[in-house]
């Protein structure tokens, strides 16, 4: 087997070191019961890299590639163009097969990278302090809730109907197990709900979304002052990084704690996963966030190094006390935000925004078009929402056999809500071309 | 004027760092290969960019009128300047690609290249999880394929894939035992989870999370479980068992059965910690010692990359009696092909809810099948074989100038304790630190907390046996040194040859420095500049 090493006169060897007749013995103390008498049953042996490669070809070739079709889905997740230099980072040995930088002076290269991401997200989302990312977006939503619940002493978090329904779902079950409440408003797919008048003094924070799940884009500022008055926090979601681009932050807006999903930048769709998430707070509260920090210090001869700092705050130290469960995060996803973001830079970043809101504009104009279209926003950045005048799921199917992937119909998310039957996410990133939009345009007209 | 101290970009300096290495001062402050490096936002320039990208054409904006009035602050460096500063970087880093990498309760094993190659094949890492699910076919067939592998070596009879790590795959696992004692309706009477002192934090964190108090389980003289102790804590307020096999001293609960069936007796569940799963897989199944349910650190076990502390992916291996609690998404096969159950769907039982939006951790999924596939079950069973004769290879190889932590076999991790430095005047931090000037990453330190001074080493089945014996010589001439009573000053000064020598990690809590701004580091660190004074 080509990943191992030893051969069998090494074995030979080690067993007369350690004294043991055979490997046998070193399994002694598993009972007799759960002794199996040889590999376990029913499964193949080993294979070469051929044999491999074949197998994975074959399971990827009944897929629709993004690539060979027109494209135009987002609901959380989006394609945009990840340069070459990124993917040859991450895969760096000495990034990609090294752990958490437990001991410093062999781990400068993750922290220095960590600590200018953490940096970048502060910048991005117009907060104070970052952390060194989280699993994504959803996680970072459910852990940001049980934040506000720590600092408020509050157990009941109000949930905008703009919050994307998956991250919904993530801090409703987090709450049904952990013993708090979820006031979740009606789906707001107009846009236009307004959340001021449910904050009251049981709220430990209100959670939305900008721009939302339905795609407008809304100034929070008002809403942040009141949840001020009543003692909550405001925790804003970002489920598409690039619109902090062209959008006022966040943090300009009064947020108490910004969570991202942070995968349009560096991270490929890769069908879900693993992502990144992105979770920015004020200097306040840093105590009370999860996740690991990395902070800036001193080595023995005064030359600048950074170290995993403020871990009291966490399991492997504090256990039944600490402020979350976390250990593993997305290192190497946030490698590959932070890469990417390097390389776009201030000017980059602001015109690939430019690009995305130009491509949904014309994307809208031209599906406003079709008779029986209606785009629902008037406000979006790089993604909208279009009512049909039918339910879209079957639309997204028909067209999905002319292998045009449309969007995401909004029952795929909100099954049991009637009144989106008909509505379709559409997005359009700097990847749109006129060969999408055309096809998708002249489907649509064909299939309703 | 030219200073004769380090000049190193955005530096603080110090004349201590050249008397202390014996190297001679260079101007850059570099050494050879070990390039300082400043940050990214020391070195960008205004009007640099590291990518092109179109004019955008110009489009009546519909942005509510919230555009971004100023500056986010972001530097500009072009591409060059991007790849020399990642590869830098890098080059400070330990990783399994250089060597013995002996991190224990981490399986720091070959992370092979196939993975990262079949991961990224255009449609498989290029799909949207909200895809029609007719254009997705292959990779629901990919995650089902896994499901398969993983519930066949564990001899269990379901798998959630959702989780996103071991912790988060805990949490489901512990979410699924509560579901359970909802159902029977005694949710609210039992409230007690049993853990051991030996382990992970994550597990008293999980289970305390959810509302649960943790009582601890004491060990006994062999480092195992105490089942008298158990039993006794055992009753119609426990919840579950949290116990991790192998257990964190690197020992095979001897036990495990009597344990399980005790624990099933006083109507409570057994959670089993999964985090050690490399010194069985292909060996023992899980499944027949009555666990209930346990994650699988695809991380550890099946060689997805560690990158740095990340992304990992805790699948979650049911028992029939949780299996009805999985949570949303799974994949269910019938005639016309793959479907996903999302929620929303009627389906039988009663889902504990979601854990995270999308399927889960797709591209480990695709990582870890490949080190699957490519090992068999034949190459998974002898996987196994050579990390535990590795470990107690190295336990034998290292008893008579360390001191084991508990007699007989070990599994996959060889477990020291500090006893051979006592009046040394050398700690287990300082043994560490020196095994980085003998180009080792150092082994667990402190953990398990059972055990004084604790030094956690997990070879895996990776390392050729010339590369166990040079680092096996290279710690008993570590220990012999300590032990010659003459050398603790020497030991607390390591590292000396590493990027770094040792941080203040007290400096950084007590006045935490959490991101750079304009102000913390006035500039003087530039050679050119201090050199033009």
């Amino acid at each position: 087997m080509r990943y191992l090493p030893l051969t069998d006169a090494d074995r030979r060897d080690m067993l007369a070191t350690i004294g043991a007749r055979s490997v046998d013995e070193l399994f002694r103390d598993v009972p007799a019961s759960a002794r199996l008498p040889g590999k376990v049953a029913g499964l193949p042996d080993h294979q070469g890299e051929l044999e491999v490669e074949r197998a994975f070809q074959a399971m990827a070739a009944k897929n629709v590639s993004p690539a060979s079709a027109p494209f135009f889905i987002g609901a959380g997740a989006y394609r945009h163009h990840v340069p070459a230099t990124v993917d040859y980072m991450i895969q760096r040995g000495e990034f990609l097969t090294s752990y958490t930088p437990y001991q410093p002076e062999i781990t400068q290269g993750t922290l220095q990278y960590l600590f200018e991401f953490q940096t970048q997200v502060g910048l991005l989302t117009g907060m104070d302090v970052a952390n060194a990312s989280m699993y994504d977006g959803s996680t970072a939503a459910s852990e940001a809730v049980l934040m506000a619940n720590r600092i408020t002493r509050r157990h009941k978090a109000l949930v905008s109907g703009g919050l994307h329904p998956q991250y919904r779902r993530v801090i409703e079950t987090t709450a049904h197990w952990q013993g708090y409440t979820v006031a979740a408003a009606a789906a707001d797919a107009a846009g236009l709900e307004d959340l001021i008048a449910r904050v009251d003094k049981e709220t430990s924070c209100v959670v939305v979304q900008n721009p939302s799940f339905f795609g407008h884009v809304r100034d929070f500022t008002a809403l942040s002052k009141a949840c001020q008055a009543a003692g909550a926090l405001l925790i804003v979601v970002v489920t598409e990084v690039v619109s902090l681009g062209l959008l006022k932050p966040p943090g300009e807006m009064g947020a108490d704690i910004v969570v991202c999903e942070g995968q349009s930048i560096g991270n490929g769709l890769g069908f879900g996963g693993p992502y990144v998430g992105l979770f920015a707070t004020r200097d306040k509260h840093v105590r009370q966030m999860p996740g690991r920090l990395v902070g800036e210090t001193v080595d023995a001869d005064g030359k600048r190094g950074f170290v995993l700092t403020l871990s009291t705050r966490e399991q492997h130290i504090r256990r039944e006390k600490a402020t979350s469960n976390i250990c593993t995060n997305a290192g190497l996803c946030a490698l590959a935000f932070t890469v990417h973001l390097t390389l776009l830079g201030e000017d980059g970043f602001r015109r690939l925004a430019e690009l995305n809101h130009a491509k949904a504009c014309e994307l809208a104009d031209r599906v406003a078009k079709i008779p029986g279209v209606e785009v629902v926003n008037d406000s979006f950045f790089n993604e909208f929402t279009v009512r049909l005048p039918k339910p879209a799921a079957p639309v997204v199917e028909a067209l999905a056999k002319k292998r045009i992937l449309a969007g995401v119909p909004v029952s795929r998310l909100l099954p049991d809500d009637p009144s989106v039957a008909n509505l379709l996410l559409l997005a359009a990133t700097e990847t749109a071309t006129e060969h999408g939009m055309g096809p998708l345009v002249d489907g649509l007209k064909e299939v309703l | 004027m030219v200073q004769s101290l380090d000049r190193s970009q955005g530096r603080a300096s110090a004349g201590a760092a050249t008397a202390s290495t014996g190297a001679t001062a260079t101007f850059t402050g570099n050494r050879a290969l070990q390039i300082e490096e400043p940050l990214i936002f020391e070195m960008g320039q205004p009007g640099r960019c590291g990518v092109d990208l179109p004019e955008p054409p110009m489009v009546r904006e519909r942005l509510a009128g919230l555009r971004r009035a100023g500056a986010i602050g972001l530097p500009g460096l072009s591409e060059p300047q991007v790849v020399q500063h990642y590869t830098r970087l890098s080059q400070k880093n330990y990783a399994i690609d250089m060597g013995v990498y002996p991190l224990g309760s981490c399986t720091m094993k070959h992370n092979p290249r196939i993975n990262e190659k079949v991961a990224r094949l255009p449609g498989i890492g290029d799909l949207h999880p909200l895809q029609p699910q007719s254009t997705v076919q292959g990779a629901l067939e990919l995650i089902d394929t896994l499901a398969h592998w993983l519930k066949t070596l564990t001899g269990m009879p379901a798998v959630a894939m959702s989780p996103a790590a071991g912790a988060h795959g805990e949490m489901c696992g512990m979410m699924a035992i509560a579901a359970a004692l909802d159902a029977r309706g005694e949710r609210a009477q039992r409230r007690i989870v049993l853990a051991p002192e030996s382990a992970h934090g994550t597990n008293p964190a999980t289970a305390a999370a959810l509302g649960f108090s943790v009582k601890p389980i004491p060990a006994n003289d062999r480092g195992r479980v105490d089942l008298a102790a158990l039993k006794a804590a055992l009753g119609p307020d426990v919840a579950a068992i949290m116990l991790t096999n192998p257990n964190t001293c690197g020992l095979f609960e001897s036990e495990i059965v009597e344990i399980s069936t005790a624990v099933h007796a006083a109507g409570a569940y057994f959670y089993c910690d999964g985090a050690n799963f490399n010194a069985i897989a292909g060996r023992v199944r899980p499944g027949d010692l009555g666990v209930d349910c346990m994650h699988i650190n695809l991380h550890k076990t099946f060689s997805t990359p560690h990158g740095g502390g990340g992304p990992g992916a805790g699948p979650v291996v049911l028992s029939a009696a949780l299996a009805p609690h999985a949570p949303y998404p799974w994949i269910v096969k019938d005639g016309t092909g793959w479907r996903l159950a999302e929620d929303g769907d009627a389906v039988d039982g009663t889902p504990l809810g979601r854990l995270k939006a999308f399927h889960g951790q797709m591209g480990m999924f695709s990582r870890a099948l490949a080190y699957i596939m490519s090992h068999g079950a034949d190459g998974l069973k002898q996987a196994s074989e050579d990390a535990v004769l590795s470990a107690n290879y190295v336990m034998a190889a290292l008893k008579d100038v360390m001191t084991p932590a508990f007699d007989g076999p070990c599994m996959h991790e060889a477990l020291f304790d500090d006893g051979f430095l006592k009046d040394t005047g050398v700690s287990t931090l300082d043994f560490a630190k020196a095994m980085i000037d003998e180009g080792y990453h150092p082994m667990t330190m402190y953990f398990p907390l059972v055990v004084h001074g604790a030094m956690l080493i997990e070879p895996t089945e990776s390392q050729a046996k010339e590369d166990l014996d040079l680092f096996i010589g290279a710690l008993r001439s570590l220990a012999e040194r300590a032990k010659s009573g003459t050398a603790a000053e020497d030991f607390k000064a390591a590292p000396r040859f590493a990027p770094r020598r040792r941080l203040d990690e007290t400096l950084a809590a007590r006045k935490p420095v959490l991101r750079w701004r304009p102000t913390n580091h006035p500039p003087g660190g530039d050679p050119l500049k201090q050199a033009a004074e």
